[in-house]
């Protein structure tokens, strides 16, 4: 038995009978030391979306089975990624439905059932990534724009807040992210000429404690970014959960694309914050530091990834806090997450928007002629689909679209609250007809060859150099899950759920699910035995080594 | 240059003179209360807020999301025009479709580009005779030797018997003078050697990373493990003539009028 399992047998014996056990603060902090649990969207604060559960290996993967499927009662895309306390295992059902399942079996304790305002208008689907939980609550944030909490054993609302509202294009479809004794969420609505910001409220009460505008106001640093009152519609949305370093005590968050999405001349500026990272303190929301990736960009190269976290040698004996970020313009950047500074950044798919990065990490950029195409495309070289760092392998893994582009149209567009604002469009560079991957497909690949492929890419985080490649047929818009193991877990838009070994990507087990993989694969263990579970199509499938 | 009624739905056509300016509205017989009714202007308009706030998920063919072709002029979830006006003005609950504030004149438009969408690309487009196209399909121009229609013919092409709803005329005549150019990727003739040296080939249906779907030369179903193959090509070149090497240029212009009147099964 290896050591890793040991630990978390013993964790799971020394917590068994202690279903209703509280998850404090202190147990999400140190979630890396309860691997049988997944206590945040990510896993952990640092988000590296690694499990140190061990038993699911290369040599036995072949005895995996299906354990159970969570079969869910809507037809939009499953992203959520659940969370799994002491066995039992919660979950949000597209869109808004809560169900607290067991984790062994599937059978379900209870399920809340939301249906949010018919006047919810996201513009990409109609989506839900997942809980939050602290103490016995959990915490739900709504598509039309409130947060919720839930008493997770009960199954009943606490209290709501609203957060945003609906009629004007916010959604809210992130998982929230508790730091403290608070609950942090970001708005989307960056097609619809919001302008954007990242709250947090009091976990007991739902009181607003702060809210960070992703644009700032007349007076604060960065509002010279924009021009005349472009700011007011300015987008910057924050709709994935970022991470968190407890000893900086600083939260780090993706920001979207500035609006309207494609017309750069109705907003002249770098845009901040739009495309950065922002670096926020947890307690009062007060701006750290900021990194921006695509300044004025014309693209919607939305910065919404979610920040992994990770430790390395400084070279002098030390150890220097980074920050890894594949970034939707299609370069991969390092950054010290203390400050923010630049270290390195090298392109991980095609990309002629910037014929590279200065030493600050601006891009150089190079705008392609009206009807041709710009690489990547609007989907992104990468978009929300969480990425992996393994401490194994000291590898970065990444769900790419290879060679896909855009044929991009800016044009003047007026803003009226509540419609979509997006000063143009990225056309297809192959003419009518669903031929170039978009945000859904069907059974059939309509867009194969000329329109790119997707892949997992394996990175060196110290130089920014691919290691390993595994091409795919399709693009994915799948999660990465490492284990310590080795074992590399993903899907993709095929419906294949692949299994690689994380060193060098080879495939070593795959299973057609029949359906479009886009959420992150997590794993936890119940009563000694590991599972692996991620969704597929309408449907949730969870995996585990035959008895 | 000439314009032909078609027998099952209004055709507004541009022309290569005054392309837009000369739009025009021919009702037919099968009318419901939507057909042939619009203003040019509306559909203009129409166009402007479609571009503007339907092309992110839609596309600007109105055909980018699976199982939706929103310039086939059938909606599964909306007959009247009242219904779509109603459906786009409150999105589609438990899809992607968000409800939008549009008024009443921005709705008339979006509708009424909706259903002119199908015959709205500029470009010349030729018309001649549909009888005529008839007989060159099934005689001179030799396209029913690969094309299927109405279940008579072989299956080694794609099935037309919907092609008149599902392509504009302008796509459609592209696709008759330039047919590698136009070519749909997934329908490109595969080359499959199997493991054994034998030799498969056909059209592609499907693919994924690991395997792909095929009709192949003796009209069977095939799906190929790519790992089993020793060879596997996709050609970039279809395997249809452009129509001009056979045809002049009037019997191009009835082949497409007759392409039009294929509205699937009636």
């Amino acid at each position: 038995m290896k050591q890793q399992t040991f630990i978390a047998l013993l964790v799971g014996v020394l917590t068994a009978g202690t279903a209703s056990a509280q998850v404090t603060f202190e147990r999400l902090l140190n979630a890396d030391e309860e691997p049988h649990n997944w206590l945040t969207y990510s896993g952990t604060y640092s988000s590296t979306r690694h499990t140190r559960l061990d038993q699911i290996t290369a040599d036995n993967v072949d005895d995996l089975e299906l354990s159970w499927v969570f079969q869910a009662g809507s037809l939009e895309a499953f992203q959520a990624t659940p969370l799994v306390v002491d066995g039992i295992m919660y979950l949000t059902e597209p869109v808004n439905n809560v169900v607290a399942l067991d984790a062994k079996t599937g059978a379900v304790f209870w399920k809340y059932e939301y249906t949010p305002s018919p006047e919810a208008r996201p513009c990409c689907g109609a989506v839900n990534r997942g809980l939050a939980i602290l103490d016995d609550m959990l915490f739900l944030a709504t598509l039309d724009g409130n947060l919720m909490a839930i008493d997770a054993i009960a199954g009943e609302p606490l209290w709501s807040t609203t957060v945003a509202d609906p009629t004007q294009g916010y959604a809210l479809t992130l998982a929230p992210l508790v730091i403290k004794d608070k609950v942090i969420v970001g708005v989307a609505g960056g097609e619809y000429g919001i302008r954007g910001y990242i709250d947090a409220y009091d976990a007991s009460t739902g009181e607003q404690a702060w809210r960070f505008y992703t644009i700032p106001g007349p007076g604060e640093p960065g509002h010279e970014t924009w021009e005349n009152d472009a700011w007011m519609t300015g987008g910057a949305s924050a709709w994935l959960t970022g991470s968190y370093d407890p000893d900086l005590d600083l939260t780090y968050w993706g920001i979207g694309n500035p609006g309207p999405d494609w017309n750069p001349a109705q907003r002249p500026g770098d845009n901040l914050y739009s495309d950065s990272v922002v670096a926020l303190d947890p307690d009062t929301g007060e701006l750290e530091w900021y990194f921006q990736f695509t300044p004025n960009d014309p693209y919607d190269y939305d910065a919404v990834q979610i920040p992994v976290l990770m430790d390395a040698p400084d070279g002098n004996g030390g150890t220097i806090k980074l920050m890894l970020w594949a970034n939707r313009n299609g370069f991969f950047y390092i950054l010290d997450r203390e400050n923010g500074q630049f270290l390195n950044g090298t392109d991980f798919v095609p990309v002629n928007w910037a014929s590279g990065l200065d030493d600050f990490g601006r891009p150089v950029q190079t705008p392609q002629p009206p009807g041709t195409t710009t690489f990547p495309g609007v989907q992104g070289g990468t978009n929300w689909y969480s990425p992996s760092f393994s401490p194994e392998t000291g590898l970065f893994y990444v769900s790419a679209w290879e060679s896909y582009g855009s044929n991009f149209t800016p044009e003047e567009q007026e803003y009226v609250p509540g419609r979509v604002f997006l000063g143009g469009r990225p056309a297809n560079p192959f003419g009518a007809g669903a031929n170039v991957p978009g945000l859904r497909r069907g059974h059939i690949n309509n867009w194969t060859d000329a329109a790119g492929g997707g892949a997992v890419i394996a990175i060196n985080p110290r130089n920014g150099e691919q290691v390993w490649k595994l091409p795919m047929t399709d693009v994915t818009s799948s999660g990465i899950l490492t284990s310590a193991s080795n074992l590399l877990f993903t899907g993709n838009r095929e419906g294949y759920f692949h299994i690689l070994d994380a060193e060098d990507g080879e495939v070593l087990w795959k299973k057609p699910l029949g359906g479009m993989i886009a959420n992150g694969p997590m794993s936890y263990m119940v009563d000694g035995k590991q599972y692996v579970a991620l969704a597929a199509g309408h449907s949730m499938y969870v995996w585990a080594l035959a008895d | 240059m000439m314009f032909k009624s078609l027998p099952f739905r209004p055709v507004l056509l541009a022309t290569s003179t005054a392309l837009l300016g000369l739009l025009v509205a021919i009702t037919s017989a099968a009318a419901q209360d939507h057909v042939g009714q619009y203003e040019q202007a509306d559909i203009e308009f129409g166009a402007s807020l479609y571009n503007a706030n339907c092309t992110r998920c839609h596309g600007e063919a109105g055909t980018e999301i699976a199982g939706t072709d929103l310039a086939s002029g059938q909606y599964a979830r909306a007959e009247s025009d009242q219904e779509l006006m109603r459906l786009i003005r409150t999105g589609i609950q438990g899809t992607a479709m968000p409800p939008n504030d549009f008024n009443q004149s921005e709705l008339t438009g979006i509708v009424s580009y909706l259903r002119s969408m199908r015959d709205f690309d500029l470009g010349e487009v030729r018309l001649g005779d549909q009888t005529r196209g008839e007989r060159l399909f099934n005689g001179k121009g030799a396209c029913a030797t690969c094309h299927r229609v109405r279940g008579q013919g072989p299956r080694t092409a794609p099935d037309l018997t919907d092609i008149g709803s599902i392509r504009t005329a302008a796509t459609l005549q592209a696709a008759l003078l330039d047919p590698t150019g136009t070519m749909i990727s997934v329908n490109r003739p595969v080359r499959a050697v199997l493991g054994d040296g034998t030799l498969v080939s056909g059209r592609r249906l499907n693919e994924d990373t690991y395997s792909i779907q095929l009709i192949d030369q003796d009209e069977r179903l095939r799906s190929l493990e790519k790992a089993s193959l020793r060879e596997l090509t996709a050609l970039t070149t279809s395997p249809m003539p452009p129509a001009s090497d056979a045809l002049d240029e009037q019997e191009v212009a009835d082949v497409l009028a007759y392409l039009l009147t294929l509205q699937g099964l009636e």
